[in-house]
């Protein structure tokens, strides 16, 4: 049986949301910033789920169905212009995408 | 506080999260990021959200990686050099380490969200009820919302996914 209190799972899931940020931040692939993405919004789920849990209520659990759903329709839709972006230009590098730049 | 069994499993999905975040391969990082979803839903078990842990799996698990994967193995770009990194990017990631662990060490000194320990879990029929109940009626519209956000999603991947003349 597991049991934590909810600022261990508010900690944690900060500590997730953190490095789906830091591989945000650092990283060029885009395919890896993506990965990024879904990591903050999973660690979101995560606050989301323990609030709702520790208050008794499923208004928060609810909510986490929307964002599951929305999370998969932004990776399909992302992945789509990643696929786009990589037959029109050849890479995927979010450094050399700066056509926009000059 | 919390017991040894929280603690392998928050440790084995923040390892796995870097590991996503920081390996060099994109298939090991879709692989790692595999076994954090895992971890993420193990914590859902823990939270009493049976529901939402199958849903994680189900949807992450054997949706959002599989896409992942498809698309690595669709453009391959093994053998990118890896260019050096910027100052700006580094030093906007010590700034948010810095940040977090501040967050953190105020959350574990003066966090004040001790609320009581939560009461036995519904048992699983019926908190599948209370989730129908909830989505087809407070929640009525945003349901419908939702489903012409998958309807457009959808069109918008058919459209971006031709072939260009």
């Amino acid at each position: 049986m597991i049991t934590a209190s909810l600022n261990a799972y508010i900690g944690l899931s900060a500590i997730l949301f953190a490095i789906g940020f830091l591989g945000v931040l650092l990283r060029r692939n885009a395919l890896v910033i993506f990965m990024g993405l879904e990591l903050m919004l999973v660690a979101a789920t995560l606050a989301l789920v323990a609030f709702s849990r520790f208050n008794a209520t499923m208004d928060g659990d609810v909510f986490v169905f929307f964002i599951l759903t929305v999370a998969a329709a932004e990776v399909a839709v992302g992945l789509a212009i990643v696929v786009a972006l990589f037959r029109r230009r050849g890479t995927i590098q979010v450094d050399e995408l700066d056509s926009l730049k000059n | 506080m919390f017991n040894a069994l929280f603690v392998f499993i928050a440790v084995f999905t923040v390892v796995c999260a870097l590991g996503a975040m920081l390996s060099r391969n994109t298939v090991d990082a879709a692989m790692c990021l595999l076994l954090c979803l895992a971890g993420v839903a193990g914590l859902f078990v823990a939270l009493h959200a049976f529901l939402l842990a199958f849903l994680l799996l189900l949807v992450y698990a054997g949706a959002v990686v599989t896409l992942f994967l498809f698309i690595i193995m669709l453009i391959d770009v093994r053998g990118a050099a890896v260019p050096p990194r910027r100052r700006i990017a580094t030093a906007a990631g010590a700034a948010a380490l810095v940040l977090v662990v501040a967050g953190l060490a105020s959350l574990a000194t003066r966090g004040r969200l001790s609320l009581p320990p939560p009461p036995p879990g519904l048992p699983v029929g019926e908190s599948l009820k209370a989730y129908a109940e909830l989505l087809f009626t407070t929640y009525l519209l945003p349901v419908q919302l939702i489903g012409f956000l998958l309807l457009i999603a959808m069109l918008g991947v058919i459209a971006l996914s031709r072939k260009a003349p």
